[in-house]
């Protein structure tokens, strides 16, 4: 019986969509918004789910076998630096109050982002669209558990990382992050996917992940630096699959294009807010520095996000309303808000520390506009007063924005000298804004921005533990003369000191 | 004879993250421990979906099921997302080799006509139920609550979509484009999968985590893979000259076997929890298999006679009562 018939060579985008979207079928037995209920109330219309274009065909069992080798590799590299101590290969044990905050404050915004994803991987009624979300999902719990992981050593050595979970939830500077993440969850799935996908994701991971996992580099952290690697894959789909969302959205309905220019706006400002964490830990805290915060804003914000928006202008988007100020302030945010955190670094899981004279001519060289000018000032005072026994503590809480959280300590965008603050009332109480955006941003959906939780007044109305800087220390698992404080004299910098000597010379 | 390796040892100043500690106690914790417990945020959640501003953002009280502390449910197999594309991935290996000797032997030409029939009407339209799975198990996944309960269903659901292409290929390679086409007909119009498609288009209209975990992975799964999976392809068709196509199911059946011993364990853990004023856990979840159970035994009756004829119903019945004492033995009489 020879009757091999010849089977049509299937190409390959005719094969994925075998695999993938005609898995779906028109429901009949449920109506659609029984099965998808949450689809249309933000506006968007979409008229055709099959012109989403598939931004990679990754099938599971390439993606099993890819993830596996990459996984396989990372977890052989953060063996081996656990078992040979490979934390003392750091620069300095400054660098670690990085890793701290990535921890803290970046690690559960992945695990956010699975959520968040796995919520549209199943909300989105078109089947392209949830499975490319769908490995979105299951990709940012791998990030979350690799960071984890990846930082475990660290904490049965240093401290600062221990609470991470209690202080994802209560320690202040976390509801940065925090309310960022449940900000777009709480959106519907087309604001979730173009804040997280596409603004997030898009416009701004590289300012993140780049100085992130090149300061890993840079400082010898073998365990960081092999995650980003190991990421990096994982990255370059996830910016696709963003790119593709937004430009699905807007090819589908011209109505589609005012609400998403309203989310750029805010989800540009949001993200350029909550990265000026990134931008202090460049600046300040890599013993051995990348690049310059204002070196990366104008590579990955300037030129990329230019061409970005360049490119968008067909469907009639216009660059975030934030863009211009966003530009302006690039040569502020990393100095004003380390020098906030020096004086509150009482009430931080990480050390501050003031700049020693090499650091500051650095920054003097990548900032000459502005740190001679406005911020040396300011550190050589700090400096005084630390070596009179008089350190500057600023033991007043902070008055928070009521949209990003970050401590009103920017400046105005065209006067560096005058603190921006902007208010409003509303129904009899008062709201506080680090800036105009902020501020727009509440006015657009004012009765989900006053829900926020705001550390700051939580611990004025002795929510936080019951009342007092020992009872919230306490209450978000601080360990005072440990985990807090100033950089010099800390319990991780005579460890490290003391560790590096004996694992390189004989004394005891 | 040993060779001990002397490396410099530092004291450390801890065993673990303190979430770990306080749950595990002071020793070192696991991989999987560190990326499953508590990661998931629990409180000061900032604001309320827009979507449905009577939730919260991770909501417990979105299941009728209630749990004093969810992390309380583990996975038997301790998966995280390493050991489980790990264990994927050699599967995985073997699918592929399976793929490959049929093909390159010409297996499939070899298959008798009445068998091939059997096996495209049959297993084609399944690809379609096992996107509903994966659209289950992502609710689950999404809206469920704990990091131990929702990760497994995350996997679940890529499994799910994994099982949807392969058996894609298997319609390609045992048949072409047109058996695909066949099976998506049957699946929409023959009467024979409506009962099924129906079983999956209702549960994919719950909002109840727990009672989409129990429609889908405990009674409809229990039910489908062992009758279609390892009764009839393993079983049956083998024994009628077709094991290949038990060749190109292989990853099914083993993937039933394993995956059944977590939903047990969980089913397990949520019935134990003892009742109170607020829910009563083991009668809410015999309520949902006593509503479901039937229906998914009457919705597989026709597909599993499409190999059994009028020896479906017997084969059915016998897999309830395994199903029933499988669900007796996670403490649920």
């Amino acid at each position: 019986m020879d009757m091999k018939v010849q089977k049509a060579k299937l190409g390959l985008k005719e094969r994925y969509r075998l695999m993938t979207r005609d898995l779906g079928w028109t429901p009949s037995y449920q109506p659609p918004e029984a099965l998808f209920p949450y689809a249309g109330y933000e506006g968007i219309v979409i008229h055709d789910w099959e012109k989403w274009e598939d931004p990679f065909r990754l099938t599971m069992d390439a993606y099993w076998k890819y993830q596996a080798e990459k996984d396989r590799k990372f977890y052989a590299i953060i063996d081996a630096q656990a078992q040979n101590n490979g934390h003392l290969n750091i620069t300095d044990a400054r660098y670690l109050s990085a890793l701290k905050i990535f921890l803290q404050a970046i690690s559960p915004g992945e695990y956010a982002a699975h959520k968040g994803f796995a919520r549209v991987g199943r909300e989105f009624p078109g089947v392209g669209t949830q499975v490319a979300c769908q490995m979105q999902a299951i990709d940012e719990l791998r990030h979350a558990q690799t960071q984890i992981h990846a930082l475990s050593n660290y904490n049965r050595y240093y401290n600062g990382f221990h609470a991470f979970i209690q202080q994802r939830d209560r320690i202040w500077y976390n509801s940065v992050p925090r309310s960022f993440f449940d900000d777009a969850m709480s959106g519907g799935p087309f604001e979730f996917i173009i804040a997280i996908g596409f603004s997030f994701e898009y416009v701004l991971t590289n300012l993140l992940f780049v100085p992130f996992m090149s300061g890993a580099a840079y400082n010898g952290d073998m365990a960081t630096v092999t995650f980003g690697f190991s990421a990096q894959s994982d990255e370059a789909r996830h910016m696709t699959l963003g790119l593709e969302c937004i430009k699905f959205v807007l090819e589908q309905d011209p109505r589609n294009v005012p609400i998403v220019q309203r989310w750029l706006d805010k989800w540009f400002w949001r993200g350029l807010r909550l990265l000026s964490l990134v931008g202090t830990m460049m600046d300040y805290m890599l013993p051995k520095r990348v690049m310059s915060w204002a070196e990366a804003w104008d590579i990955y914000g300037e030129d990329n996000g230019g061409a970005l928006f360049r490119d968008l202008a067909r469907y009639g988007i216009r660059p975030p309303a934030g863009w211009a100020d966003a530009g302006k302030a690039r040569d502020h945010i990393s100095h004003q808000f380390m020098l906030a955190l020096y004086q509150w670094s009482f009430g931080t899981a990480f050390h501050g520390w003031i700049p020693s004279d090499d650091d500051m001519d650095w920054l003097s060289a990548k900032y000459p506009d502005t740190f001679d000018r406005y911020y040396r000032p300011r550190w050589m005072h700090f400096r005084k007063l630390a070596e009179a026994g008089t350190p500057f503590r600023n033991v007043g809480l902070a008055k928070l924005c009521q949209t990003c959280q970050f401590p009103c300590v920017f400046t105005e965008a065209d006067d560096p000298t005058l603190l921006c603050h902007r208010e409003l009332e509303r129904e009899g109480h008062r709201y506080h804004f680090c800036s105009d955006h902020c501020q727009t941003i509440f006015e657009h959906e004012p009765e989900k921005y006053v829900q926020a939780w705001l550390p700051m007044n939580q611990l004025f109305q002795g929510t936080s533990g019951g009342g007092g800087i020992e009872n919230w220390m306490k209450w978000v698992n601080l360990v005072d003369g440990q985990d807090n404080g100033d950089f010099e004299g800390s319990q991780d910098q005579r460890n490290f000191a003391a560790w590096k000597g004996q694992s390189t010379t004989n004394a005891r | 004879m040993t060779v001990d390796l002397k490396t410099v040892s530092l004291e450390p100043l801890r065993h673990a993250y303190d979430h770990l500690e306080r749950r595990f106690g002071p020793k070192p914790a696991t991989r999987y421990q560190e990326g499953s417990y508590d990661i998931q945020a629990v409180e000061n959640l900032h604001y309320r979906p827009t979507w449905d501003p009577d939730q919260t953002l991770y909501d417990p009280t979105l299941s009728r099921v209630r749990m004093a502390d969810w992390y309380t449910i583990k996975d038997p197999r301790q998966y995280y997302y390493t050991t489980y594309t790990l264990a994927r991935s050699r599967q995985q290996d073997t699918a592929e080799a399976n793929f490959s000797f049929v093909e390159s032997r010409g297996l499939a030409e070899m298959l008798a006509d009445d068998l091939r029939a059997q096996a495209l009407a049959m297993l084609v339209p399944l690809r379609h139920a096992a996107w509903g799975a994966n659209q289950n198990n992502t609710l689950i996944c999404a809206y469920g609550y704990g990091t131990t309960f929702t990760q497994p269903c995350m996997f679940q659901a890529m499994d799910h979509l994994g099982i949807a292409q392969y058996l894609s290929r298997l319609g390609l390679l045992l048949g072409d484009v047109d058996a695909l086409e066949d099976g998506k007909r049957a699946w929409q119009d023959a009467p024979r999968w409506q009962g099924l498609r129906r079983y999956v288009e209702d549960t994919m209209a719950l909002r109840d985590p727990v009672e989409v975990f129990v429609a889908q992975n405990l009674v409809l799964d229990g039910l489908l893979y062992p009758l279609v999976y390892e009764r009839l392809v393993d079983d049956l068709m083998s024994a009628r000259g077709g094991a290949c196509v038990a060749m190109l199911t292989q990853f099914m059946s083993d993937w039933a076997v394993e995956t059944r011993k977590w939903v047990d364990a969980t089913i397990k853990t949520l019935a134990a929890e003892p009742a109170s004023a607020e829910a009563d856990n083991a009668a809410v979840l015999r309520e949902w298999i006593d509503c479901w159970l039937p229906r998914a035994a009457e919705a597989l009756l026709p597909v599993v006679a499409i190999v059994l004829d009028e020896q479906a119903a017997e084969a059915v019945d016998e897999q309830r009562a395994a199903l029933l004492a499988r669900i007796a033995k996670a403490g649920l009489r």
